[in-house]
């Protein structure tokens, strides 16, 4: 299956903040979405879950227009995992996942079995189970991330969209969620996230997409596509590279 | 399984247990309470009565009507409060934040100063509820803006203060010696007045929002996430939004037209029933009605008994509810559990 914005013009009532951009993500592949602030990353995310309209050209969803999609037939083909927040309630880790069995009940019914064997799945496959009965407001900032990729799993969809899934994790969640996300593309799923860190794209995604102001900069493989050059374009400041003359891996730090 | 709510449920059944010995037993004409049991059982069963006439009197046609009232009105507050808790996804919210006490207190004083009946000024202040939050919701629906939720809860605070001023005028213009006494009285709320003809137009509104509201206790959960969270899980928020704020509307004008103004309730209780089972919806709506018809019940026989004449009941609440406030706003600042 394939998720695909063809032409689109993006932005809101009053600004348009990108226009021309083709995206395509196709099941069983991590894109990574890099670009400075302000250059529209969110506003192509919200786009391609159907939370903003595009104000020109189309997102399509195995072929047909996403616009055709009830939102509940949206949410069982794309999950979305916002950035990372503390709730205003208390509400259980469990709780937290089964509302990721929503779009699978009608408005009033009740989790059935099912859904809870899928919650539960979903929590063990992240390897937080014992959890299950914690408020998710007390547990920490990589558990809640984890908790709401739980969530979006457990609305069992073939894609996922992550809005950066790494800041404000510790360096060992951030690898934790990485591995997360290339074992989502291994089990199916087409994989979209955001980063501001170059050295994730490179590390979890197979293509990466380059956007400033609302242009596109490159797309590509990320070992094609993330290199010096490219980078100070896309940021604007200097980029140094460094590489592994063993296993001819990159990675980058960012100013001088 | 997740953790049990039965013993949450358990003691907020048994406040309400509480609430309704001591509102039938308690008062100025004590009744005891194999009297009561007596009473009720011929009652129910339609057998002979073997207690006096005074003390049926008391129980079914004096305490019975004003005890419903108040199990009804507590509920209806306490659940419009935690279902606009959630929408608005805040927990200081009450449930005339839309301006639905407003707009009931407008009519009540306007139907006063017309020197018109006891029913007339209920239906105005139930109308002036529903029309009060229907031009909020229509006004901050016309503003287009990033967040509907912010947009709601100002329009609901602007347009509040408008009917505010329009009260003031009403007071200000009224006779001084027979209709402003009968606003104040009003305006601070009571029971003391409620029969059993009070008792069908506070039912079937308050029912119905309440069945309505209960109904949807799985969708809540996911309407008190952000918006476009709540939509990317496939929940259609808009409609659903109207739904529950005009089945919250309908049972707290429905509450105010028949006991007048009580604050407080809607904001104290699903704090306390939230403490007692959690904050899922699922569980905390009904838990939540349950224990504000307690609540209010306990409330309103402290009030009808502690002094020679009643104390209005909004005092009262307001008496328990600040000190309790506070103690929730120095305990309870990191997370609303």
């Amino acid at each position: 299956m394939i998720v695909e914005g063809r032409e689109l013009t993006i932005g809101y009532a009053d600004h348009t903040v990108g226009s021309g951009l083709n995206v395509k993500l196709e099941t069983g592949e991590v894109l990574a979405l890099l670009g400075p602030n302000g250059g529209g990353k969110t506003t192509l995310l919200k786009t391609l879950l159907g939370l903003l309209k595009p104000k020109a050209g189309e997102v399509q969803l195995g072929g047909k227009a996403l616009g055709a999609y009830s939102i509940r037939q949206r949410a069982r083909s794309i999950a979305y995992v916002p950035q990372v927040h503390v709730g205003t309630f208390a509400f259980s880790v469990e709780t937290v996942v089964l509302m990721g069995r929503s779009a699978h009940g009608n408005l009033f019914s009740r989790p059935s079995a099912h859904d809870r064997d899928v919650a539960h799945a979903a929590l063990e496959r992240f390897g937080i189970a014992r959890l299950s009965q914690r408020p998710y407001t007390e547990i920490s900032g990589g558990e809640r991330q984890l908790a709401l990729l739980a969530r979006a799993l457990a609305q069992e969809p073939q894609f996922i969209v992550l809005d950066e899934p790494t800041a404000s994790l510790d360096f060992g969640n951030q690898g934790k969620v990485m591995r997360e996300i290339k074992a989502l593309a291994r089990s199916s799923h087409g994989v979209l996230f955001t980063t501001h860190d170059p050295n994730h794209a490179l590390r979890a995604a197979d293509r990466a997409f380059l956007l400033r102001d609302g242009t596109r900069i490159a797309e590509g493989p990320v070992a094609s596509v993330l290199n010096r050059a490219q980078l100070e374009a896309l940021y604007g400041s200097p980029v140094e590279q460094l590489a592994d003359p063993e296993t001819g891996g990159a990675a980058f730090l960012p100013g001088w | 399984m997740t953790r049990s709510a039965l013993p949450g449920l358990a003691i907020a059944t048994a406040v309400l247990v509480l609430g309704l010995l001591l509102a039938f037993t308690v008062g100025r004409y004590p009744v005891s309470l194999g009297d009561l049991v007596s009473v009720l059982l011929a009652k129910a069963t339609g057998g002979p009565q073997h207690v006096s006439d005074a003390v049926q009197s008391v129980v079914l046609q004096v305490r019975g009507p004003r005890v419903l009232a108040a199990v009804m009105v507590g509920a209806a507050l306490a659940v419009a409060g935690t279902a606009f808790q959630g929408l608005f996804r805040n927990p200081l919210v009450s449930p005339d934040i839309l301006g639905a006490s407003s707009g009931a207190a407008l009519g009540a004083v306007i139907g006063i100063f017309f020197s018109l009946g006891i029913f007339a000024i209920q239906g105005l202040a139930f109308v002036g509820g529903l029309v009060a939050v229907a031009a909020v919701y229509v006004i901050g629906s016309m503003v287009r803006a990033r967040d509907p939720i912010l947009v709601l809860v100002l329009t609901g605070v602007v347009v509040g203060a408008l009917l505010g001023a329009g009260v003031g005028l009403v007071k200000y213009l009224a006779d001084p010696y027979n209709q402003l006494p009968a606003m104040t009285f009003w305006l601070l709320g009571s029971l003391a007045a409620t029969d059993v003809s009070d008792l069908l137009p506070l039912f079937g509104p308050v029912a119905l929002g309440t069945a309505v509201l209960i109904a949807l206790r799985w969708r809540m959960n996911v309407m008190s996430l952000p918006e476009e969270e709540a939509r990317s899980l496939g929940v259609s928020t808009g409609p659903l939004r109207v739904v529950i704020v005009a089945a919250a509307t309908l049972v707290t004008s429905a509450s105010v037209a028949t006991a007048g103004i009580i604050g407080w309730v809607g904001l104290v209780v699903p704090h306390l029933a939230r403490s007692l089972v959690g904050p899922d919806f699922a569980r905390l709506l009904p838990a939540a009605a349950i224990l504000g018809g307690g609540y209010l019940l306990l409330i309103d026989t402290l009030a009808r008994t502690m002094a020679q004449v009643e104390i209005p009941l909004g005092i009262l609440t307001a008496v328990v509810g600040t000190p309790f406030f506070i103690w929730l706003l120095a305990h309870m600042q990191r997370n609303w559990s």
